[in-house]
């Protein structure tokens, strides 16, 4: 593997770069998107990618990798098209997460942090997703795939493999690839957050029972406490 | 005793299509509370905001309007207010579907803590595992420059802000302010040593306030409605609404926008109450760095007070529910195989601290354990508590404590029959009605 990017690759790349820097009143603050940069070009960070990025940012290339290596985001071996991950953490796994996950396994023959001889899938166990109330909880390239099961999980991957196109319960379908998806952590918009819905299921329940209830927030200049009871409606 | 209601506030259009867009935002009465607050003096915003009472919705509860009076006045340096919007504690998941359905809510709070403090430059360093999340906050960002709301000379008022929002790369520690702001320099996420807090030296060593993603959309409604308006809402101490997150065993899990001071008893029954079939077991009020609680603390006042004279903290109101079906041995084992993961290893209590216990726990979950285990266990907490660099350490040791003084009985079944007594099958989605 050659130490560097060619030189059409590096320009293109500086060019985003030099966008991503802009952004920030100290460069070295672009330091964590350009690495989602340069994952979003060969979906790892390489050792030519952490070259540029310290290149770019008159950094070391110790100084990018120890910074590199500390986010577990950033990847240093070649990645599926679709990163597959299943939340582990105690209320997901309670939920039925490990058993996703040990399904998963065995259907794709891989280990955590494997990848499917297609190049199609890497299967990664998660912590917390921050979606605990949809539990068991998957994410594809970081994509929202709620309630899970293990057979719901099992065909999930069949049909990444098959090409079959797949779209997340809360996000944009169907969904993109890893390096897209690298692109848009990187800072480069893909023109999509109009898709998906604005919320789902276990968000709204709060505000479906307060709306059969009548329930609100008092009005402003009504001091005094919330309402206890049912309202009118 | 009168049942408490919902206050649907920061999710109170949740349920409207296109609430993420400007468009559908304004439509719902957005932007009027930036209006009005580029009408009044910063100082004025300030002074609001302290006497609204609201305090930090991101664990630690810090009054938010004071954290914002304590920045120096005679400090040359920039000024930058940075949003925590790494929401990674297990069991939290509020600030996720804030900004996917309403992205604007938070946009809007931050140009008016913004033009409060004086700062003319906003971060908003939102976890990278969540891509849509990003998509929409980057967007709605956009569309509010487009719009003249960010960006030079907003609405007349002279008053110029950029934001920014900057994706994590996962590390459940950048959620912690000060290993926040390294990671947003371009560092390693290691906690900084406090003081100087980051009012005082934060983003590159300027004055800085971090603040949670729920506590900055908290502003907007405040300003639009009052600080009274407010304050008729929690408690004396713990004033206003906030999301309480149920998930787990309960019927219907969600987020529940209330009056703080609500209790659990009130939000289950409001949630249908523990599935069907079984019974509560253990609960965690705030993350699983808050010490659990069981059935006796079902009628604690979820506010910070009550919930800390009852022994836990209210931490970021995160209920997560497990029922009798749930082995507490293994639940705690896998909670601290996370901290042992996430811990940073810049200080050896929490560095050896969590290895060591995940060895334990293990030992123990799988029957091969001693009483003299459960000891070390406590020893090790020990160590970490108060005694670790920051909160990660200490919060690892909430659950282990908790779980040992509520189910100490249940470690030592572990023991006596060699192997976990339960079949982990019975508490997964599925295998809850078999
Ligand atoms: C390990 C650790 C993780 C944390 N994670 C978060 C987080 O994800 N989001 C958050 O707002 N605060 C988090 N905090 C709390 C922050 O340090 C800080 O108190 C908070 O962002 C301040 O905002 P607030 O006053 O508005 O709550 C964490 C603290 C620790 C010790
Ligand atoms: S307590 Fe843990 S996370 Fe915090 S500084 Fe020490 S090693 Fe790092
Ligand atoms: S524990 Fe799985 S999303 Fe929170």
């Amino acid at each position: 593997m050659s130490e560097g990017f060619d030189d059409a690759t590096r320009a293109r790349l500086e060019v985003d770069a030099k966008e991503v820097i802009a952004r920030y009143p100290k460069s070295r603050s672009a330091l964590l998107p350009l690495l989602h940069l340069v994952q979003a070009e060969e979906g790892y960070v390489s050792r030519a990618g952490i070259g540029f990025c310290a290149d770019v940012l008159g950094l070391t290339a110790a100084e990018v990798t120890a910074v590199a290596t500390f986010y577990t985001m950033y990847k240093r071996r070649p990645m599926g098209e679709y990163h597959v991950g299943v939340c582990t953490n105690t209320l997901c796994a309670v939920m039925g997460g490990d058993e996703i996950f040990a399904a998963l396994k065995e259907h794709l023959g891989v280990g955590n942090d494997e990848t499917t001889e297609d190049g199609k899938v890497t299967l990664e166990h998660l912590e917390c997703n921050a979606a605990c109330d949809f539990a068991p909880v998957m994410m594809v390239n970081w994509e929202f795939f709620d309630n899970q099961t293990p057979e719901s999980a099992k065909r999930l991957v069949d049909d990444l493999r098959l090409g079959n196109d797949v779209a997340p319960t809360r996000g944009a379908g169907p969904v993109c690839t890893w390096k897209q998806a690298s692109r848009v952590l990187a800072g480069f918009s893909d023109g999509r957050a109009g898709e998906g819905p604005q919320a789902a299921g276990p968000s709204l329940e709060g505000l479906k029972l307060a709306r059969e209830r009548g329930w609100t927030a008092p009005a402003p200049g009504a001091a005094g406490p919330a309402p206890t009871e049912g309202g009118d409606r | 005793m009168t049942g408490t209601a919902l206050t649907p506030v920061l999710s109170e259009h949740w349920d409207r299509e296109d609430l993420y867009t400007l468009d559908g935002y304004r439509a719902v009465g957005g932007y009027g509370a930036l209006r009005k607050a580029l009408a009044m003096e910063p100082d004025a915003l300030v002074d609001l905001v302290k006497a609204s009472g609201l305090r930090g919705r991101g664990g630690a509860g810090f009054p938010t309007g004071m954290k914002w009076g304590f920045l120096p006045k005679d400090n040359p340096n920039p000024r930058y207010l940075v949003v925590n919007a790494d929401e990674s504690e297990p069991g939290t998941c509020k600030d996720i579907p804030l900004m996917m359905a309403n992205p604007h809510a938070l946009v809007e709070g931050v140009i008016i803590s913004a033009y409060a403090i004086r700062s003319s430059h906003a971060f908003i360093y939102v976890r990278g595992e969540v891509l849509h999340v990003i998509r929409r906050l980057r967007r709605a960002v956009e569309e509010a420059r487009e719009a003249g709301l960010i960006g030079t000379d907003i609405l007349g008022s002279g008053f110029d802000l950029d934001v920014v929002v900057h994706a994590g790369a996962g590390a459940y520690i950048c959620g912690e302010e000060t290993a926040l702001l390294d990671s947003l320099e371009g560092y390693r996420g290691q906690p900084r040593l406090k003081p100087p807090f980051p009012a005082v030296a934060g983003l590159y060593a300027s004055p800085t306030v971090v603040n949670n993603v729920e506590s900055i959309a908290s502003v907007p409604p405040i300003v639009a409605n009052g600080a009274e308006w407010f304050t008729s809402m929690g408690t004396e101490k713990s004033a206003g609404f906030g999301f309480f997150s149920l998930s787990g065993h309960v019927t219907r899990p969600g987020q529940y926008e209330a009056p703080l001071g609500v209790t659990l008893r009130e939000l289950l029954d409001m949630a249908g109450g523990i599935r069907a079939g079984h019974r509560l077991k253990f609960w965690t009020p705030g993350g699983s760095s808050t010490p659990i609680f069981t059935e006796e603390h079902l009628d604690t006042p979820l506010d910070f007070e009550s919930v800390g004279a009852a022994g836990s903290m209210l931490g970021t109101r995160a209920l997560q529910i497990f029922d009798e079906t749930t082995c507490v041995v293994r639940a705690v084992g896998r909670w601290i195989a996370f901290y042992a993961h996430e811990s940073c290893g810049k200080c050896t209590p929490c560095r050896e601290g969590n290895f060591w216990m995940v060895q334990v726990l293990d030992r123990l979950e799988n029957g091969e354990g001693t009483e003299a285990d459960v000891e070390k266990l406590l020893d090790i907490c020990d160590n970490l508590l108060g005694r670790s660099f920051c909160a990660l350490g200490d919060g690892a040791a909430s659950p282990v404590m908790s779980s040992i003084k509520y189910f100490r009985d249940e470690y030592i079944r572990h023991m006596e029959e060699r192997g976990c007594p339960f079949d982990h099958s019975e508490s997964t989605v599925w295998g809850g009605s078999k």
